[in-house]
């Protein structure tokens, strides 16, 4: 087929704008990287423009043998395994009966859970009832408050709905019960969505920092993202790295970007395996 | 009739035992607050519990409004950054979307996609924590190249003239590749024999895209532009949080964050409570009313 000018210079064009989109979007990341292993004299001085230079690991050395690196890293693995594994049991508890048309009342839990997403108690009503449970310095309030969320849970719903039907009358006279049912046809044909919103249960948790804020006093219960903040954004390491002339700083601060990031770039891959372009949307609707 | 209500719940008991965990966490966690709103009419006091605190009637909300100085500020501050995003950040994923779709060599626009996702899933700490260390007036990159030009170093996160430009740019960095998600499926979702006919109407490419793809976009724009007009008071207050200081309160101060500073930190919760039913109504209503605007004048609305 023939291809006019106007069309070929858009192409051309596009293609140009993409690389520039790419560029733009790692080379902060590549930098952070970069400076992390470069000298922290060159990264002050700004000579560090994209490849590190003078590579050396000593910024690693000075946080890895910080002991509330190790604390704070455990803190957020233990968090984060208990939320996933919560989230998804009680997400599919919930998500299968309502997937059950002829259940009565459905629709009133339904409408309940979907209000949530328009309206809510906000921060000060949800903090006191977290408070008055006695949750505060808890595992429980960094995995608790946020044990369900509604999209997920409404994307799941949609997802056993969608399973063939027929499945699921045959077991029945086979003489399975809703729990054998559940077991033995749903689960092992719902793989994808459970990898999906347990992955991505696993980085919100991962990467949240507030809720700690919010409920946890003690800095042994402190996840990785608030060491991060310490180190990173409050400056709190300018007194402690002084003593190699103040330059250490910096690269410290990029070290535990990195570090605090790794493991999401490494299941980054498996994440976008995933991605299912459209359930968000099938799941609000319907 | 109620025995036959009751053989019928019986029927169904499993799936209300499977449901029984999860309805417990929507009344704790969800319904519970929702009551606890109340607190925002009373002078709460934590020993004397929701039902022995005083009520002191609309209280709170006059304070807010005519004795706190801020209060208009706060206001207008989250909104500004809302409107700043509908401005710049809104349009951009809905442009990028058909700038990829048109893409013709597949494998080069997986790569582009897979490197745009990525920044959605860093957390807001790193991100704000590279915006700081970037922006830094004495070893930031930014300011040695500005430096480099001879130009001023400017003291970015110092100074409130640049707060909205900040949030609002590391937003767009953040977000832009994973917000074209929804527009690829839908564009995906656009009947392919719709091009071929406009092709032999004699459409070309530019006509194409306005016609066929950016007509099968709408009904997620709309679903969109509808969610985020309900959220014109809500911002990425954990964000401000970790990127504002005092210097810059003036523009980067926002209702949420005043009602952190207020009720957590000052453990002043009735008047913080107030401030924030009063954020999370108005925000109820705008949703009414987009939604209705949406059902009005186009076929697409939330319900």
């Amino acid at each position: 087929m023939k291809t006019s000018m106007g069309s070929r210079l858009f192409d051309i064009g596009n293609v140009l704008l993409m690389l520039v989109l790419i560029a733009v979007t790692l080379y902060p990341m590549l930098y952070v990287f970069s400076a992390s292993v470069s000298n922290p004299g060159l990264v002050s001085s700004g000579q560090v423009k994209l490849l590190p230079q003078g590579w050396t690991w000593i910024a690693y050395d000075r946080i890895l043998s910080r002991s509330d690196l190790w604390i704070s890293y455990w803190n957020t693995i233990r968090y984060t395994a208990l939320q996933t594994a919560l989230t998804l049991t009680a997400t599919c508890m919930m998500a299968y009966p309502l997937a059950k048309r002829e259940l009565p009342g459905r629709r009133f839990i339904l409408m309940a859970t979907a209000f949530t997403l328009l309206f809510s108690g906000g921060l000060i009503p949800t903090f006191l009832v977290v408070e008055q449970l006695g949750m505060l310095n808890t595992v429980w309030s960094m995995v608790l408050p946020s044990l369900i969320s509604t999209w997920y849970l409404f994307i799941m719903r949609t997802f056993f709905e969608a399973l063939p039907r027929e499945l699921e009358d045959a077991a029945t006279m086979d003489g399975c019960g809703p729990l054998g049912i559940l077991f033995r046809i749903v689960l092992p044909l719902s793989l994808p969505v459970m990898m999906t919103i347990g992955l991505f249960t696993a980085v919100t948790q991962w990467n949240s920092f507030f809720d700690a804020v919010l409920y946890l006093r003690e800095r042994e219960m402190y996840p990785l993202q608030i060491l991060l903040r310490t180190i990173v954004i409050s400056d709190s390491t300018a007194d402690t790295y002084v003593e190699d002339g103040g330059t250490f700083v910096e690269t410290v601060k990029y070290a535990v970007i990195v570090i605090a990031t790794l493991p999401i770039l490494c299941v980054y891959p498996f994440i976008q395996k995933y991605f299912v372009q459209g359930s968000m949307i099938g799941g609000i609707k319907g | 009739m109620p025995v036959q209500l009751f053989e019928r719940l019986r029927k169904f008991k499993v799936y209300y035992l499977l449901l029984l965990p999860g309805i417990v966490y929507y009344i704790v966690f969800k319904y519970v607050p929702m009551y606890g709103v109340l607190i925002g009419f009373q002078n709460y006091s934590p020993a004397r519990g929701i039902w022995g605190s005083d009520w002191v009637g609309l209280k709170h909300f006059i304070t807010f409004f005519y004795e706190t100085p801020d209060s208009w500020k706060l206001i207008r501050n989250t909104l500004l950054l809302n409107v700043y995003e509908m401005l710049f950040y809104f349009p951009a994923p809905i442009v990028l979307a058909i700038l990829l779709h048109e893409l013709k060599h597949v494998l080069f626009r997986r790569v582009v996609q897979t490197i745009s996702y990525m920044p959605h899933f860093l957390s807001t700490v790193v991100i704000v924590g590279m915006t700081v260390t970037f922006l830094s007036p004495q070893s930031g990159i930014v300011n040695h190249l500005l430096d480099a030009l001879g130009f001023d170093r400017i003291m970015f996160l110092g100074d409130p003239g640049w707060f909205r430009t900040i949030y609002v740019g590391s937003e767009i960095w953040q977000k832009l590749g994973w917000g074209t998600i929804l527009y690829l499926a839908a564009i995906a979702g656009v009947d392919p024999t719709l091009y071929e006919a406009a092709r032999i109407d004699g459409a070309n490419r530019f006509q194409q895209i306005r016609h066929v793809t950016l007509v099968g976009m709408v009904p997620v724009i709309i679903i969109l532009f509808v969610l985020n007009l309900g959220s014109m008071m809500e911002v990425g207050y954990q964000k401000i949080i970790l990127l504002y200081n005092p210097f810059i309160y003036e523009t980067a101060d926002v209702i949420n964050t005043f009602v952190y500073r207020r009720g957590i930190l000052g453990a002043n919760f009735s008047f913080a409570a107030a401030v924030g039913l009063f954020q999370s109504l108005f925000g109820f209503v705008l949703v009414l009313l987009a939604n209705r605007a949406a059902r009005k004048y186009s076929d697409t609305s939330l319900w």
